[in-house]
């Protein structure tokens, strides 16, 4: 097989330490990262194995919210009791994704840093631009049923692949990271990037970054929120669109509003105008469909994937629907 | 009426095991991993072998360097058409049993390209790690030439082939003047249908281990329907003695059609084993099991003409297929149109487009599970327009003989079968309009198709050893693909012998067994099971031979057809208290063992005068989101009329796992090929959708009662098929029936309904 180098990190700072060579790789459920490497798609050439880090703990915050650490796993995130509680969005939209088995190996460090499905992603024989650099980008003009209708380039049209991250998104969480040059936080709207002419490039990270915890704010829009995900099967799919929606109600009035969608573009897509358009008027369906208007004002379909436009319009709908009507965080 | 070869006391006996619910006699092996499957063998100097897939879809390649690969320590060899040895010219001597008519593909032959992912090197390394890692470095350059993969854009340039497979016969010619008739119908229905190209998928991915051994010969393990079709071809390929190799394959994890031919990893494996004359594994990853055989992407157009009463007055079904360059495959899909209905002007026309793909390969009910679900939306369409019950309407044209041939039916239960599964569906409380039924957002469709599939038979050869211990052992050298193979022929032997389950063994999956067809087309019941049964009547008669000749003998004189064979016993029918052990017999008469073979034919005379078909009635729910689109199968309602069910537990699974197939037809399968690159992009299970256990609800399995003497000595028809035939109609009706919104290309998947339900 092709060699790469394998150490154990004994530390954050041991792991950023070692991050720093380029080539560099930091493993941990291992869940995408094998895959592809066995796939060819990725090839680092040294491995840092940061599974055993202390990072893998849920704590309250000083602020009333709840930090998430970054090796905790997808299926104990989901099923704590606090985030079912006081973030129930989360919890539905990691319930959402992939499998028992994988939720049991993820973690939510890893989960932020998931690489696309995209067909041509993993077809070494095919051109990918997010792959292979300036080799083009095959779904563009190729089969692309699953792919971006929302801030999309002309060198890439991948979508990011996440559940969990569509409802960090709606819920603002923070992403702590330490690296070589010390600790910051990174607002999530901030964390993903959009291709642009550097789709090779999915995050601001930088190199030698480690993710060590997520935090979500005291807000959790527990009493008003769904994650609402629409896909080709049952189980086991990747989302053509999915919807993280959370209000604030007064009365039959919106008084805050979050709304995320995921499978529509490189990363979970955000719009404040959109939430803005909800913000203080009635919750009816006629304001949400404005509102979802308002979020895909801009929406590009291709060959196979035009139907998300209108099937994220309806989802946005229906989202905010479930989500107005709630009352309470739902046990599983 | 045809003369039936009487049958002595077979199947007379209630107690015998045939038609019990035995559980599978191989499942503790199976749940306990003792089962071991074509890549799980080995010997200790075993290399591994890693086929190189071609980048482009048609050209040739212009160059293949080797170098980078060939420097890694551990790797062996690389073959590419550049260095293979010497193989066999003659296209016949590359034939198998299941090849259409045609030019066969061989692996490493030339330079030339004639599909994506087609084989063009072999790495054999050490480990399977490194031989991965080296098929990474062979450098190939191509030039390329343009190649057409669109079924839509070349459905003009089509031939009409022959009988180019076995299994297949062309259309009949038209029957009356169909267009005429289409024409003077005052209710009239004229569609088109398309339906993607499907990959089989088995779980287990197709893998051959070669074992080498000492004196020269081979010990194959080979995933394959047909060990020894895969024995033939090999011993053609390689120019090697018959006596020389041995394939087994003796546990398959899943098939669906995929292991009738040989495919090109046994090749590959056979050709590193030959060559470096040591033990080679070669399996084919995932995305490499989209580089052989599919279910065709075909177009299809039904016009049903028919009068305000219902009455058909014209059906025309026409389809046009994919067919690679080199072979004409061919699964007709049109003729089950003119045999399920009657109908005075029909028009059967098939035609095949040549393509720049790899052969299609016979899938699940190939053919039918195509073209009968195209029949049988545009009957629900016809019964829409008529304002008359789906299942009415059916029942007005139902065929009492075979339209197609003029000829009566075997056994034909049909009928039963609509009438048990809608009573089990509850199909009378169905309200006809669209978007009738609801419950909250969710519109509920119930829909309903027949299915039709054939009951054939080949010839089978078994052996049968009775020890002096009172053990048998059956053999036949055909397959189990998780079918049950194992379980109903241990039954049958057992029912014939009256022996307890546990006393028979049954072997198959190795080619030095008797003889044995590829294990396909639901035939193997019919086929293998009549020669067991064979097989078995003989040791029967010789068993009552022999007491008749012990000494005080309480069978002595007593004719074969007045001995019952019970609890390991011979019993005088008529006289229960007159019985003598099995063991006591053969040990009476110092017979240390009893051999016999036998070969079983189809009752070629009742063949040739009567239609052999299983038939089935589909009810399905569906709730269709009325906002998202999103489509759900709620309950499932199977009626099948398939002769006699040898065992009900195996032959439900059967039916079972065929409508989970249905379903994935119906909803979710489908290989996007870009047409740019003439290769299917969505190569994995991630992104090839095929139903998970949340797709798939309640299903309910009917067995009608049919009795049918002319099928075989068995009664038995095989129902590895016509579970999945009328289901993605049933699915398609269903959605209509919910939403009012009609799809005619399969898989429906939620865009095409949201399009309607704007």
């Amino acid at each position: 097989m092709r060699s790469f180098t394998y150490a154990r990190a004994d530390s954050a700072a041991d792991a950023v330490g070692r991050a720093g060579a380029s080539g560099t790789a930091f493993v941990a459920g291992g869940t995408n990262l094998l895959d592809l490497m066995k796939a060819d798609v990725v090839h680092p050439e040294r491995l840092v194995d940061i599974s055993r880090l202390p990072l893998d703990r849920i704590e309250d915050t000083a602020e009333g919210g709840l930090r998430l650490g970054a090796l905790a796993r997808n299926a104990d995130t989901a099923y704590d009791e606090r985030v079912q509680t006081r973030y129930p969005m989360l919890s539905k939209a990691i319930l959402a994704g992939a499998s028992a088995q994988l939720r049991n190996m993820a973690t939510n460090g890893g989960n932020l840093l998931q690489r696309t499905r995209c067909y041509y992603f993993y077809d070494t024989a095919t051109p990918c631009n997010k792959r292979e650099p300036g080799s083009g980008c095959g779904a563009i003009g190729g089969v692309n049923r699953i792919h971006a209708i929302l801030g999309a380039s002309d060198q890439c049209i991948a979508v990011h692949p996440s559940d969990l991250c569509v409802a960090l998104a709606a819920l603002e969480a923070v992403v702590q990271v330490t690296g070589p040059e010390g600790e910051r936080s990174i607002p999530f709207a901030e964390f993903h990037r959009l291709p642009g002419d550097r789709p090779e490039i999915d995050t601001v990270l930088r190199p030698g970054d480690l993710i060590t915890a997520i935090d979500l704010p005291a807000k959790g829009f527990a009493e008003h929120s769904t994650y609402l995900k629409i896909r080709d099967r049952a189980s086991y799919a990747f989302a053509l669109v999915s919807v993280a929606a959370g209000l604030e109600m007064d009365g039959g009035t919106v008084r805050d509003a979050r709304l995320a969608l995921g499978g529509v573009a490189h990363k979970p897509w955000r719009d404040p105008e959109a939430e803005a358009a909800l913000i203080g008027k009635p919750a009816t369906p006629d304001q949400f469909r404005g509102a979802a208007r308002v979020l895909l004002r801009d929406a590009k379909g291709h060959e196979h994937n035009s139907f998300k436009i209108e099937l994220a319009e309806r989802a946005i709908v229906r989202a905010l629907t479930e989500a107005a009507e709630r009352k309470g965080a739902p046990r599983p | 009426m045809i003369a039936i070869p009487s049958i002595p006391g077979f199947l007379r006996e209630p107690n015998g095991p045939i038609g019990k619910p035995v559980n599978r006699v191989d499942g503790r092996k199976k749940v306990t991993g003792d089962a071991h499957y074509a890549a799980e063998f080995t010997l200790p100097d075993l290399a591994h072998g890693c086929i190189v897939s071609s980048a482009i879809a048609r050209g040739r390649i212009t160059r293949i360097d080797t170098a980078a690969a060939l420097a890694l320590p551990g790797v062996i060899h690389i073959f590419t058409h550049e260095n293979r040895p010497s193989l066999a010219w003659f296209d016949r001597k590359w034939k198998d049993d299941d090849a259409p008519k045609g030019s066969p593909f061989r692996p490493l032959y030339d330079a030339e390209i004639h599909h994506a992912l087609q084989p063009v090197a072999l790495v054999i390394a050490e480990s399977f790690e490194l031989a991965r890692y080296a098929a990474r470095l062979v450098h190939i350059e191509y030039e390329v030439a343009p190649h057409q993969t669109n079924l839509r854009a070349n459905r003009a340039n089509t031939f009409t082939p022959g009988k180019d497979k076995g299994g297949f016969q062309p259309p009949p010619k038209p029957r009356g003047n169909p267009e005429q008739a289409f024409l003077d119908s005052p209710v009239q229905v004229d569609v088109e249908f398309t339906q993607a190209a499907e990959y089989h998928n088995p779980m287990e991915m197709h893998a051959t281990t070669v074992l080498h051994h000492d004196d020269g010969t081979l010990t194959v393990h080979d995933k394959t329907q047909g060990a020894q079709n895969c024995h033939t071809y090999v011993c053609n390929v390689f120019g090697l003695p018959k006596s020389a190799v041995r394939v087994m394959s003796p546990f398959v994890g899943g098939a669906f059609g995929s292991g009738l031919r040989p495919q090109h990893q046994l090749f590959m494996a056979m050709l590193a084993a030959t060559q470096l004359k040591r033990s080679v594994r070669v399996e084919l990853s995932r995305p490499q099991m989209f580089s052989f055989g599919h279910r065709p992407e075909t177009i299809q157009r039904v016009a049903l003409g028919a009068d305000r009463d219902g009455t058909l007055r014209a059906l025309i079904h026409e389809a046009v297929q994919e067919s690679s360059r080199n072979e004409n495959y061919v699964e007709i899909v049109v003729n089950w149109s003119g045999q399920q209905y009657t109908c005075d002007n029909v028009r059967l026309d098939y035609k095949l487009s040549r393509l720049d793909v790899h052969t299609p390969q016979d899938q699940r009910a190939p053919g039918a599970a195509t073209g009968v679900p195209a029949l049988e939306i545009a009957m629900d369409e016809l019964a829409c327009k008529l304002g008359m019950d789906p299942v009415e309407l059916r029942l007005k044209n139902y065929a009492e003989t075979d339209p197609n041939t003029g000829n009566p039916f075997s056994s034909k239960e049909l009928r039963a079968c609509f009438q048990h599964g809608a009573e089990r569906f509850g199909w009378a409380k169905r309200t006809p309009a669209p978007r009738s039924m609801r419950e909250g957002r969710e519109l509920i469709g119930w829909g309903m198709a027949a299915g039709v599939w054939d009951a054939m038979q080949g010839q089978a050869a078994a052996k049968a050893v009775l020890g002096v211990d009172g053990k048998l052992v059956v053999s036949s050298a055909t397959a189990d693909i998780g079918t049950g193979t194992y379980t109903v022929m241990t039954q049958i032997a057992a029912d014939v012998l009256g022996l307890p389950i546990e006393e028979v063994t049954f072997c198959l999956g190795d080619s030095s067994l008797p003889t044995a067809p590829i294990e396909g087309g639901s035939w193997t019941v019919s086929t293998v099971g009549s020669a067991v049964k064979a097989v078995c009547d003989r040791v029967r008669s010789q068993l009552v031979t022999l007491a008749g000749k012990l000494d005080n003998s309480p069978l002595k004189g007593v004719a074969e057809a007045d001995v019952l064979f019970a609890d390991g016993h011979l019993i005088v029918r008529n006289d229960r208290s007159r019985r003598l052990s099995i063991t006591d017999v053969m040990r009476g008469s110092g017979t240390l063992s009893i051999e016999e073979e036998a070969r079983a034919l189809p009752y070629l005379l009742a063949r040739a005068r009567h239609t052999f078909a299983t038939h089935s009635a589909v009810f399905v729910e569906v709730r269709v989101d009325e906002d998202l689109g999103t489509i759900r199968v709620a309950r499932v309602v199977s009626a099948i009329a398939a002769g006699r069910i040898i065992n009900p537990k195996t032959a439900r699974s059967q039916i079972q796992g065929a409508v989970v197939w249905g379903i994935g037809m119906g909803l979710e399968e489908e290989a996007f090929t870009d047409h740019r690159l003439g290769r299917v992009m969505n190569h994995d299970y991630a992104e090839y959708h095929v139903p998970v256990n949340a797709d798939v609800p309640e299903i309910d399995v009917l067995f009608v009662e049919e009795h049918d003497d002319m099928v075989n000595a068995l009664g038995a028809k095989g129902v590895g098929e016509i579970g999945i035939v009328g289901v993605p109609a049933a699915i398609a009706n269903a959605i209509h029936h919910a939403t009012g919104v009609r799809v005619r290309d399969f898989p429906i998947t939620l865009d095409k309904v949201l399009a309607g339900l704007r």
